[in-house]
């Protein structure tokens, strides 16, 4: 049997459930490599050893009661965005000091209900804005295949703990790529549901109108299992999608005959240099080879996606992180009256980025700009969705690269705008609402890079498409294996 | 599609962020920076399209109108960052704020 | 010298009668311990999300047809968003563009029954905020020290309702939030209380030359805890600018609070703070598409509306327009009238004593008179004999206080003891004429010209019949018999 850290939730959870194992020995293992290694990668700002200890005795007793659960015993990075109770949740900011959630979030408390366990809460980009967690106001987190390299973000703790084997699967949450970018640079699979199928009560808020949780996982089929424990209709969240969710495990698939993969026209790879070009056209031949038509397709609007987003994005922050007002909870800075009080906690509390995007989205709201700003981009969101619909007349799903680059250096984005681009490719789904994931293709060789670092595709679907989608990308997984060419710095 | 200097701190007094004169500088420059870029966008005829305030269209979500539980004081004022009694405290309110 | 016209518009806030609050299940009540009812959603606690409370759109919507607002097919909730400490999110779920009612208007009346009307320039769903308790030199907000937050008010379902510029007078004002009062209550979506917050009113006043249909400056009057306080602020608001602009000054644009002690207004802020509030649609809710069935349902249950009652009271039953008030002030009072006026026939008489004998009883009993044990089919009968004679008014009364006491039926006390009224010469005569006997004196009285001791005699027969002679009767005979 290989060692339990290199097995799969579903693996895992059969064997747990069938007694084999008990759920113990899983996140004692679990433990064991994020003592060792975390000290290295810095997945996890929280770890939450004596919680997961105490979980897993409860799942032995669940299992020994004759209980089945689908995920029982599997060891869970939790993005430090979600609310878990009786744990610190920061948000990688200092705002929220030593704030500790007196709820669970409902997709966390569905991963718990199904038998799995979080061990840690995982490090991200302050309050989810960023692509490299180099804006967490909690300490760095290192990319596990490249230590001088940024794992990406915002979820780049979840997607480090899960390519570094310090958890099974991770929790991610995608507002513009924070999901998939970092799944890339990981060599990891990142899954962003349709907006709206897993419920966003207990994510703190970054855009209501984007945010999205999503799996991380080593193979597709433990992101898809993820997915269905977490998805389907929630009563605390309004935005939450009343439909039935259809099961994605069994919905695997070893070929792609019969479906139509969309290469979008507008989203040339010949601009991301050779290698990744030739990346790409290899990945993309490797889906005829599987049976899929390609076909070309084309998204004209998608490339407003960027100036779209950062005026949508920033506007709704604006107002979400307009709580964080050292009243009820988390950081205050004391000032001679409230006003002054608030300046000054949210002046402390708040990193550069997260400033910058309350400031962005303040003044696109404010008076006199509201219409030229905010409405026109949510207008432009329109168009773009539009594209996206017009496109999957012709096709099943699209491919296309889900982060221009591989990991980059720690400092090599210090201008705002080229840190936005990384997100060049992912943000147009997000604007769509799509679902889309990031499943590996391969690796490059990074500029000054010793080892090859690892390249993610992209695939997308309509809307709750993600039973096709996911099916889609197992086969491509299983025919590359890609993920069987990454190695560990640790 | 407007293209004045953004008075930066007029926007951090609405958000209530203290900003230094070197944060005022850089914040204003680098969102001068990002609304050229969003400039691009006024290419785009919009006129007759409807906006899009949310991806996936529901309608009528609504509770019913029933009771349940609510947190413990204890637990509610521990979070606290200064509390008084059964109280959340905070420093005196200028009457403008209201 | 000229003549001024006031010109007064009214904003309230409503807080809604829900089980539980606007986006959350913590009870929606008054008071109680500081800080008990609340949850992660109404203290904004990170990630928590709203989720709108059916009960409290439908309110809406049933106080929108209730002044014949329009219901738009689309709503939806935006977010204002300001920084207050007792404003968890620090932002107000509010609706800006949408609201749930478009237009309509109040009826309402004045002292001497004339119907008005004021439109609503705006109705709309909200929630409250906590409350702030100012501590300190004064407990007001100028030069307190530090608040203190209670958030068990916060997230409140809130009807914020304001009026057209169109009132003229104090009576005015008073009588359109009287009326959007009773309204509210008739229709069951709100307590209204102003000693406990659940209405909450601020006016706008201004004046202007008699003939001109400009506005004025106008101050907005804050700090109104009753609606006698409103009237006195309002009487004195408009005083005071006439006062200044008659001796040559001008009114300025300000918010001014209401000190009930010293009986005037005084300037709270000068200089208006131009707000910049960045409504945009709230993207943690979804629009509200409003079924028409629904809308329907509820027009159809809606319950007669106080100035419908008004017009009926006046208009058919003829009352005064006291009378009409005080059965609208209690609806309940008012639909145990109704049912009087159906079992006798008779609006004024029932109306005499609903508000008359009953009203007194009940108010010395401490009970409403729709709890007590007189029946409306009761003083239906009553009335029905008062005014066919079966009984005088001495008999009425006593028969009152018994349905009081719980005797129930009183054409059965009258027909089992044998009170009915006698109008029958046959019956009443002899009584007479041993009167006339016993009395002597005053037959002699009488004769002289001291016509003043019929009275007495004319109570000497209703005593000797143990009050059941008619009294008409029986100074009719009298006369006949003195000659």
């Amino acid at each position: 049997m290989r060692p339990v850290i290199e097995q799969s939730a579903a693996e895992l959870a059969r064997a747990v459930g069938a007694k084999e194992i008990s759920a113990r020995d899983v996140i004692e293992a679990t433990l064991a490599q994020i003592d060792a290694v975390d000290g290295s990668v810095g997945a996890y700002i929280t770890s939450l050893h004596e919680m997961a200890r105490a979980s897993a005795l409860a799942v032995d007793r669940r299992i020994a009661a004759g209980e089945k659960m689908r995920l029982a015993g599997v060891p869970v990075a939790v993005k430090d965005n979600m609310c878990l109770a009786g744990t610190r949740t920061t948000c990688g900011s200092k705002i929220l000091g030593d704030w500790i959630a007196p709820y669970t979030a409902t997709a966390v408390q569905r991963i718990i209900e199904a038998g799995g366990i979080p061990v840690g809460k995982s490090n991200l980009d302050e309050f989810a804005m960023g692509s490299s967690c180099e804006n967490s106001a909690r300490g760095i987190t290192r990319n596990p295949l490249a230590l001088d390299r940024v794992p990406g973000g915002s979820s780049g703790g979840s997607a480090a703990a899960v390519a570094s084997r310090q958890a099974v699967v991770g929790l991610g949450s995608d507002t513009g790529g924070s999901i998939r970018e970092p799944a890339a640079f990981c060599g990891v699979t990142g899954f962003k549901p349709t907006y709206g199928r897993v419920s966003r009560y207990g994510l703190i808020a970054f855009a209501s109108s984007l945010d999205q949780i999503g799996p991380l996982a080593r193979t597709v089929e433990d992101a898809a299992l993820i997915y269905e424990v977490m998805a389907g209709h929630d009563g605390m969240d309004s935005t939450s999608i009343d439909r039935d969710v259809e099961p994605a495990v069994t919905a695997m698939r070893s070929d792609l005959r019969g479906l139509r993969i969309g290469i979008v026209k507008e989203f040339d790879t010949g601009k991301l240099g050779h290698e990744i070009d030739a990346l790409y056209k290899r990945a993309f031949a490797d889906l005829r080879k599987l049976g899929a038509d390609l076909v070309d397709v084309s998204l004209p609007t998608a490339e407003f996606g960027l100036a779209t987003y950062y005026l949508i994005a920033p506007a709704e922050c604006s107002s979400n992180l307009a709580r964080f007002d050292g009243v009820r909870y988390g950081l205050r800075v004391d000032g001679a009256d409230v006003g002054e009080m608030y300046e000054r906690t949210r002046a402390a509390g708040f990193g550069p980025e997260v400033k910058r995007r309350i400031l962005i989205g303040t003044y696109a709201l404010s008076s006199g700009y509201y219409d030229a700003y905010y409405v026109k981009a949510q207008k432009v969101r329109t168009l773009i969705a539009r594209d996206f619909q017009r496109a999957f007349e012709e096709c099943d799903l699209i491919a296309c690269p889900a982060a221009s680059s591989p990991a980059f250096g720690f400092n090599a984005k210090s201008d705002p705008y080229s840190m936005y681009l990384m997100d060049y490719y992912t943000i147009p789904m997000s604007l769509a609402g799509l679902p889309a994931l990031s499943v590996p293709c391969g690796s490059v060789t990074g500029e000054g890079a010793h080892e090859p670092l690892p390249m993610g595709l992209q695939l997308c679907g309509p809307l709750f498409s993600e039973c096709a989608l996911l099916g889609a990308a197992h086969a491509y997984e299983q025919a590359s294996q890609h993920a069987k060419e990454y190695k560990l710095a640790i | 599609m407007p293209s004045q200097e953004i008075d930066i701190r007029y926007v951090a007094k609405l958000a209530r962020i203290a900003l230094t004169d070197e944060e005022v500088e850089v914040f204003g420059r680098q969102l001068g920076d990002l609304l050229g870029h969003v400039e691009a966008l006024s290419e785009l005829d919009t006129a007759s399209i409807a906006a899009t305030a949310q991806v996936v269209e529901s309608r009528n979500v609504e509770r019913e109108d029933v009771v349940s539980g609510c947190l413990e004081r204890e637990r509610v004022l521990e979070m606290a960052p200064q509390a008084q009694g059964v109280y959340f405290r905070v420093p005196r309110i200028i009457a403008e704020e209201t | 010298m000229t003549q001024w016209e006031s010109v007064i518009g009214i904003e309230c806030h409503v807080e809604l009668k829900t089980n539980s609050k606007m986006f959350c299940a913590c009870p929606n009540e008054f008071g109680g311990e500081p800080n008990t009812k609340v949850c992660p959603v109404c203290l904004a606690l990170p990630g928590a999300l709203p989720v709108a409370n059916k009960i409290a759109i439908e309110h809406m919507i049933r106080a929108g047809l209730a002044f014949g607002a329009e219901i738009p097919e689309f709503s939806k909730f935006d977010r204002k968003n300001y920084f207050y400490p007792d404003m968890p999110k620090d932002y107000q779920i509010s609706q800006y563009a949408m609201p749930l009612t478009q237009g309509g208007a109040v009826r309402y009346w004045l002292a001497d029954g004339s119907m008005k009307e004021c439109r609503l320039t705006r109705i709309h769903l909200e929630e409250d905020t906590g409350k702030s308790l100012h501590a300190g030199t004064t407990g007001r907000i100028a030069g307190s020290s530090h608040s203190l937050i209670d958030f068990n008010r916060a997230g409140v379902p809130l009807m914020e309702c304001v009026s057209e510029p169109e009132l003229h007078s104090a009576d005015e004002a008073i009588g359109y939030l009287e009326a959007l009062k009773r309204t509210f209550v008739q229709l069951g979506i709100s307590d209204v209380k102003m000693e406990e917050g659940s209405l909450r009113c601020d006016a706008n006043v201004s004046i202007r030359p008699a003939a001109s249909t400009e506005l004025g400056t106008k101050a907005e009057i804050k700090n109104m805890n009753s609606f006698r306080s409103v009237h006195r602020a309002i009487e004195s608001e408009i005083a005071r600018q006439i006062e200044i602009v008659q001796s040559g000054g001008r009114v300025v644009q300000e918010t001014r609070g209401w000190d009930e002690g010293a009986g005037r207004t005084h300037t709270m802020r000068s200089k208006e703070q131009t707000h910049d509030y960045r409504y945009f649609p709230d993207p943690d809710l979804v629009p509200v598409e409003v079924d028409r069935e629904l809308v329907e349902s509820i027009r159809t249950a809606l319950p007669e509306l106080p100035h419908e009652r008004f017009a009926r009271y006046r208009g058919h039953l003829k009352l005064t327009p006291a009378q009409a008030t005080q059965l609208i002030e209690d609806a309940a009072l008012g639909d145990y009238f109704d049912a009087c006026v159906s079992a006798s026939g008779h609006a004024q008489q029932s109306a005499n004593f609903v508000l008359g004998d009953l009203a007194r009883l009940a108010n010395e009993n401490r009970m409403a008179l729709y709890d007590s044990p007189v029946r409306p089919e009761h003083v239906g009968e009553l009335v029905r004999m008062v005014e066919s004679k079966t009984i005088n008014s001495k008999i009425a009364k006593d028969l009152i206080a018994r349905m009081w006491a719980g005797d129930g039926s009183p054409a059965a006390i009258v027909e089992r003891e044998g009170l009915a009224q006698s109008s029958d010469v046959g019956t009443i005569d002899p009584f007479i004429d041993e009167v006339l006997r016993a009395n002597e004196k005053s037959v002699m009285d009488f004769r002289a010209g001291k016509t003043n001791v019929l009275g007495f005699l004319v109570g000497q027969v209703m005593k000797a019949s143990a009050g059941k002679a008619n009294p008409r009767i029986v100074q009719e005979r009298m006369r006949e018999k003195l000659g």
